[in-house]
């Protein structure tokens, strides 16, 4: 609690206070104590299965809420919720103030659009209408404040904090207010409480199933990178080698303006591009010196059997491409098909540029490490006949605008040399 | 439960349906627009419906959709009078124009369909239009509808267990137990969209379909996202298992071999679904422990090694798998493959015995898999289990023309044994 600046509480106990306002006028307005406590009860139970299971908030009994209760008991709903959640005090705090602010202005909206009378007697579709504003205007109130925290407290900058958060938590929201519009609905029908629980079962299913697929791909990323790590086992130089290069050919990929998906694509056609060393034996890889013609071949098969390894993973895409062909060459000089220009697939021409500038600025056995400066120049020396011009011109822009701070962010199995000792290779 | 049972449940469903028909055609469709705007969802739901992966419930919106309408006795407050016939003849020509005869295993899944709905609306619509459920209050009604759904997914898993018991032969009771746990997943959610649906449109009429079907698919998309998150996953551990045969550890397609065998051998003792991937995935990876050896094991046969030098790599194993990301009882199995069988997880026990075998049968010539088998079946003291032994005994004489094809060296049948077992990348 102690990396909590002071401005930063200052802006929870406003925000605290405000929700106490939004709450002061419950005495007096004619509140169904029971369903209010029903859902209170309600969310903070989901909160704590939340918080076991998966990430993330449950919105729909908190909707609901919004559509069934006037706005200060609406708001009081997540209060109990929230205080009793996982975390700090006044991230708790900050937790229920903002959800009671976005409960409250939600219920307001629908209130003032009449969209208890379209629930009650129930009138489709216009009760859709006073329900699509109150989400909105819950999630712009969530926006506004999740932004605002992250400003205050982290002194990030505005725009950064704002960009994309509306419309990315939009769509979510929507769905959880539909679910929140039904069960509202069936609250106030003669079938009661009992239909209306049932409307969170398939909420409820369809989160857990989103939990298991960040799991799953947490777990993918950890096999993948253990694929990487068996590597490791027989050349102790390559690890970090290969989450550099993906490092590099992330960036070249961002500076030709790929999309997301082809981006990440390459990280990995970077991450796996070695995996055929695997193939080659353990004496020759560590071998200190020089390699005579036979050793250099067997050295030269690793794209091809690092090809075998991942040609059964079909997300790898044009990846795999490159796994196979980087170490070809423009003018046709590289192995292991000698292709020409064109014919070297682009995912292996921008992996090629990376292994090359990661091979100059790290130390090797048989020399130590260039400045970044030098080897760009070197690179770009050598595109035309080795690298594709427009791949090197990606990475100097890149470089030049970011920098290059190799941050090896899996976690090493163990500490990492000190870059001064030359690795044996 | 026998294995002529598939042919029986095809021959029902075909006569449920033709009575259906006919009656639905002699007497005309009541309530068009009730019939046509649940048929519309129904076939919605077919056509969205995942290819690929083997889901228990591949339509979850068009079965939510199906049962809704078979357990709908109120339209907007006036009470609607289909019968339970033409609940059929609706769910049938829906099911087949949303394109269901395109599914994988498209008659079991029609059959599957019209029965279940058949019997959900068998024992809802008499009733219902005899006024047997008038004096029931709404909670009441509420419960008495889940129980009918309840019901109906019970029957329902059954029938499929049957109908896949008849189809592969696999054992019964096993496949009963996937289908039940299923339940708890997709199955729940179904149930609760299918009970809230009818409800709904009891309350509101139709505008409760698009508003209910959305989260639903919601749900529907984000189990495709898990099973395409599962299916790469299982492509890398496979291409990780191939490490060791790339690196010349171990002979080509062992692992894939081995656990093929292991899965088929685990589904004959009676493992169910959730452990037989543990056993496929620590079946894959059962020698990546070698990885860490400077010099390769002659052939890769680590059952002929001492048992402390086994366990030492097997240990080894467990630790890279560890890494991985893995289930963490994939890595016990792997660590636990060379202890003694009394104190080991049956799981680890099949992957032991299995990869014995396949290294001794593996190019012993004609016989050497009969020979092979005996020498387990000599070495059960404290190596191989008994019971893992004649497991592995019976699928081999099982697998189409085993007897002969025993004769001929088990590599040919086995590699038959995968593809109908397992699937891989």
């Amino acid at each position: 609690m102690e990396g909590i600046p002071v401005r930063a509480r200052v802006y929870v106990a406003c925000a605290a206070l405000g929700a106490l306002l939004c709450l002061l006028p419950l005495p007096a307005v004619r509140t169904p104590w029971w369903a209010l406590a029903l859902l209170a009860a309600l969310y903070a139970g989901c909160e704590q299965i939340a918080r076991r299971r998966f990430a993330g908030t449950f919105y729909p009994v908190l909707l609901a809420g919004a559509f069934l209760l006037p706005p200060p008991a609406a708001a009081l709903v997540a209060v109990p919720g929230a205080l009793l959640s996982q975390g700090a005090g006044v991230r708790r705090l900050w937790r229920a103030a903002q959800l009671a602010l976005a409960v409250w202005a939600a219920a307001r909206v629908h209130w003032a659009l009449g969209g208890r009378d379209a629930v009650v007697a129930p009138d489709f579709p216009y009760a859709l209408l006073p329900a699509g504003a109150a989400v909105l205007a819950f999630c712009l109130v969530l926006t506004v404040l999740d932004g605002s925290i992250l400003v205050v407290a982290e002194r990030v900058p505005a725009r950064r904090a704002w960009r994309g958060l509306f419309l990315r938590s939009l769509a979510p929201i929507a769905v959880h207010g539909l679910a929140g519009l039904m069960m509202a609905v069936l609250w106030r029908s003669p079938y009661g409480p009992v239909a209306a629980l049932l409307v969170l079962l398939p909420m409820g299913v369809s989160w857990w199933v989103f939990a298991q697929v960040h799991r799953e791909r947490a777990a993918h990323q950890a096999t993948i990178r253990a694929l990487v790590q068996a590597v490791d086992i027989k050349d102790g130089y390559t690890r970090g080698h290969s989450e550099r290069v993906g490092q590099a050919s992330m960036m070249i990929a961002r500076e030709l303006g790929m999309d997301a998906e082809r981006v990440e694509v390459l990280r990995f056609a970077g991450i796996l591009h070695d995996v055929g060393k695997l193939g080659v034996p353990t004496r020759l890889l560590r071998k200190d010196g020089p390699l005579t013609p036979e050793e250099r071949r067997i050295i030269e098969l690793h794209p091809e059997y690092g090809h075998e390894m991942v040609r059964g993973i079909s997300f790898l895409g044009e990846a795999r491409g490159a796994v196979l062909h980087h170490h070809e060459r423009l003018d046709g000089s590289g192995y292991p098909y000698g292709l020409v220009g064109a014919q070297i697939p682009e995912s292996a021409r921008v992996v090629a540029v990376a292994d090359a500038f990661d091979a100059m600025t790290s130390n090797r056995s048989y020399s130590r490490a260039r400045p970044v400066p030098v080897a760009l120049a070197e690179l770009e020396r050598c595109a035309g006949t080795h690298f594709d011009p427009r791949m090197v011109q990606a990475l100097v822009r890149s470089v030049a605008r970011n920098g290059w701070h190799p941050a090896v962010t899996a976690e090493a199995p163990r500490p990492p040399r000190p870059r001064s000792t030359v690795v044996q290779r | 439960m026998s294995r002529r049972s598939r042919p029986l449940i095809h021959g029902s469903a075909a006569l449920l349906v033709a009575v259906a028909l006919l009656d639905t055609l002699r007497h005309g469709l009541a309530e068009r627009p009730v019939a046509l705007a649940f048929g519309a969802l129904i076939a919605l739901g077919e056509f969205t419906r995942w290819t690929g992966a083997p889901a228990r419930e591949a339509a979850p919106l068009g079965a939510a959709g199906a049962l809704a309408y078979a357990l709908l006795g109120t339209h907007a407050g006036q009470p609607s009078h289909h019968g339970a016939l033409q609940v059929v003849a609706v769910v049938f020509a829906a099911a087949l124009l949303g394109g269901a005869r395109h599914a994988t295993r498209a008659r079991d899944h029609l059959a599957r369909r019209v029965l279940t709905v058949g019997f959900a609306a068998c024992c809802f619509q008499p009733l219902y239009s005899r006024g047997v459920f008038d004096d029931f209050g709404g909670a009441a009604y509420a419960l008495l509808i889940v129980a009918l759904l309840t019901l109906t997914s019970l029957c329902d898993a059954v029938l499929s267990a049957a109908l896949a018991h008849s189809r592969t032969g696999w054992p019964f009771a096993p496949l009963l137990r996937d289908e039940l746990r299923g339940l708890l997943g997709i199955g729940s959610a179904v149930c609760a969209t299918g009970a809230v649906m009818a409800l709904a449109v009891a309350v509101v009429g139709l505008w409760a379909l698009p508003v209910f079907c959305l989260p639903l698919l919601l749900t529907q998309l984000s189990f495709r996202r898990y099973a395409a998150v599962r299916a790469t996953y299982r492509q890398t551990i496979a291409s990780l298992a191939r490490a060791t045969e790339v690196a010349g550890y171990t002979p080509a397609g062992h692992a894939r071999r081995v656990a093929a065998l292991s899965v088929a051998v685990g589904r004959d003792l009676g493992l169910s679904g959730d452990e037989l991937t543990v056993l496929e995935y620590a079946a894959l990876m059962h020698d990546i422990g070698q990885l860490s050896l400077l010099d390769p094991v002659p052939a890769g046969a680590t059952a002929g090694l001492p048992a402390a030098e086994q366990r030492r790599i097997a240990l080894l194993g467990g630790a890279v798998v560890r890494q991985t990301g893995v289930d963490g009882s994939v890595a016990v199995i792997v660590e636990r493959q060379a202890d003694p069988c009394p104190e080991q997880p049956p799981a680890a026990r099949i992957v032991r015995a299995v990869n014995a075998y396949e290294e001794k049968a593996r190019g012993a010539g004609p016989g050497g898999s009969l020979k092979a088998l005996e020498e387990l079946r000599l070495g059960t003291a404290d190596e191989y289990a008994p019971e893992v032994v004649e497991a592995l005994a019976r699928v081999l004489l099982n697998d189409r023309g085993g007897a002969q094809r025993l004769g001929q060296g088990a590599v040919k049948g086995l590699s038959d044994l995968g593809s109908g077992g397992v699937t891989h990348g």
